[in-house]
Formats: structure tokens, C-alpha cells, sequence
């Protein structure tokens, strides 16, 4: 059973793999990227770590996707040209992908760890769970945490700036009050207001 | 399982999207690419935490989601901007930090 749920888990994770490589519309890429996620969700609830999986799903396939989603919906699809600027480049990379693969396959599989072709030791009730991460994330590694919560409060600041800093040559939104007015551009009321009399 | 079936298909993953993030040329798409190297990370880290047998991946797995989170944020808005300034979103046209 457990075997079944394994391959299965790690069928979807790797064709939703292949699917963002392969597909030519980022949107469905997107998709791919979701039914991926969820693969690993079930491969994480297999290494009895509900709580990762947990997040997984909620953080993960629901809010950075929808993130994901907004802008690929905003730029749209963005024809991607065919020409190669470096000749072979379809044909090199998935050797050098490969060659990536066997090389750290070999890294792991040849090192020392005894315990890599074991289970792992029987563990308690309460593994994984959030109450056991809660209490590694707030005493042991509380450092970390803290670190992490700065960066992501940076990490905002930082993509508010980027996306709200307008220049001249970008597309405005037309309800804001804009320097248009003072320089005598008419806004929208004054020709219709010229053409009723 | 063994663990050494989940750390196979890590790395699997990983050089699947290694390959991505060379072929592909859609900034998006890269950073689509740059997710699925993370999860393979977090999927290694996991399986290792329950080779060990104490949750102390787990708790970095969840630290590399809040940076791949951080990382998602700021790349999309740099995407954003880049699409308002009406510049191509191909990164082999975005070279101007090239040294």
C-alpha cells in the first residue's frame, strides 16, 4: 500500500515537473506546478510529516499559486521566440540535466549514511505534527524563525516598491489624478461637454 | 520506503528543473523552475528528518518555504515592473546587467 501510494505520488510529482518545463503557455505551467505540489503534499503525509504537508498545500498550491496565477492573468502569455541563441542549447541541457541527476545520485547513494536503505527509526505519536514543530520552531530554533519573519516583512516592503514605483512610459491606471491635467490635456468629461452644444 | 527511493527522486526533481531554468526563457517560467529546485530541497530535507527521526528538517523544510515565498513576491514584482516599462520579457533580451 504504501508502495502504491509512493509511486503514485512520485508519478504525479515528476509529470507535473515536466509539465512546467514542457508547456509553452505559462498558465499551464501553473497548473502543472499545482498537481506537482500536491504530489509532494502526499509524498510529505508518506514521511509522516503532516504539518509540512499541511503548509504545503495551504501556503504553497493556495497562496503563492493564486500569486502566480494574478500575474500570469496580468502579463499574459508572452509569445516565447524559437531561435536559440546559443546553437544546441535544447540538445545540451537535458544531457547536462542528466549528467546533474547521476552525478548527485551517485553523491548520496555512494556516501556513508547506514541508515539510507532503512525506513528510518520507529517514530512517536506526535511526529511531524504542529505542536512538535512548534516547539522545535519557538525553542530551538527561534533564531531562524525570527530571521525569517524579517525577511519576509522586507520581502514585502521590497515588492511594494517595485511594483508601485511609476515612471514616465508605463501604462497608468486612468482614474488616478495625474500630471496630464496641468499641462492642458483634455480629461475625459471636456469633449463631451464641447460636443453637446 | 527507504529513504533512498525519496532522495532518488529529489534529486530527479531538482535536475528536472535545473533543465528548465536553461531551456525555458520566460522569466516566469523560471521562477516556476526555481520552485520545483526548492521543493526537491525540501523534499531531501524532509526524508532525511524522518531518516534521523527528529523533526529538525521539518523545521528548515518550512524555513525554505517562507524563502521560496519571499523569493516568489519580489520576483513577480520585478516581472510586474518589467511588463509596465513595456520591456520584453525574455531574459535573453534583459541582459543589461550583463557584465
Amino acid at each position: 500500500m504504501e508502495e502504491v501510494l509512493f509511486f503514485l505520488s512520485a508519478l504525479g510529482a515528476l509529470g507535473g515537473a515536466i509539465g512546467v518545463i514542457a508547456m509553452r503557455n505559462p498558465f499551464y505551467s501553473v497548473l502543472a506546478l499545482i498537481v506537482h505540489l500536491f504530489s509532494l503534499a502526499s509524498l510529505f503525509l508518506l514521511l509522516t510529516s503532516a504539518f509540512v504537508a499541511a503548509a504545503q498545500v495551504v501556503v504553497y498550491a493556495g497562496a503563492v499559486m493564486v500569486l502566480y496565477v494574478f500575474v500570469v492573468a496580468y502579463v499574459g502569455e508572452g509569445g516565447e521566440p524559437a531561435w536559440e541563441p546559443i546553437p544546441g542549447q535544447r540538445f545540451l541541457a537535458p544531457l547536462l540535466g542528466i549528467a546533474l541527476f547521476v552525478e548527485l545520485s551517485i553523491a548520496v547513494l555512494s556516501s556513508s549514511l547506514l541508515a539510507l536503505g532503512t525506513q528510518g527509526p520507529d517514530v512517536p505519536a506526535g511526529f511531524g505534527d504542529p505542536a512538535a514543530i512548534g516547539r522545535l520552531l519557538l525553542e530551538k530554533f527561534l533564531i531562524p524563525f525570527e530571521a525569517s519573519s524579517i525577511l519576509l516583512l522586507l520581502a514585502a516592503v521590497g515588492a511594494i516598491v517595485l511594483a508601485s514605483n511609476r515612471r514616465e512610459g508605463e501604462v497608468g491606471t486612468p482614474d488616478e489624478p495625474s500630471p496630464n491635467r496641468e499641462e492642458g490635456v483634455p480629461t475625459s468629461p471636456s469633449p463631451t461637454a464641447g460636443a453637446t452644444p | 520506503m527507504n529513504t533512498e527511493w525519496f532522495i532518488v527522486l529529489s534529486a530527479l526533481l531538482f535536475a528536472t528543473g535545473a533543465i528548465g531554468i536553461l531551456i525555458r526563457r520566460s522569466p516566469m517560467v523560471i521562477l516556476l523552475c526555481l520552485e520545483l529546485m526548492l521543493n526537491a530541497g525540501n523534499l531531501a530535507l524532509v526524508a532525511f528528518s524522518r531518516m534521523v527521526g527528529n523533526g529538525q528538517g521539518q523545521v528548515f523544510a518550512v524555513i525554505v518555504m517562507v524563502v521560496a515565498a519571499c523569493e516568489v513576491v519580489v520576483g513577480l514584482g520585478l516581472i510586474v515592473a518589467i511588463f509596465r516599462r513595456r520591456m520584453p520579457l525574455n531574459v535573453d533580451d534583459l541582459r543589461e546587467l550583463r557584465g
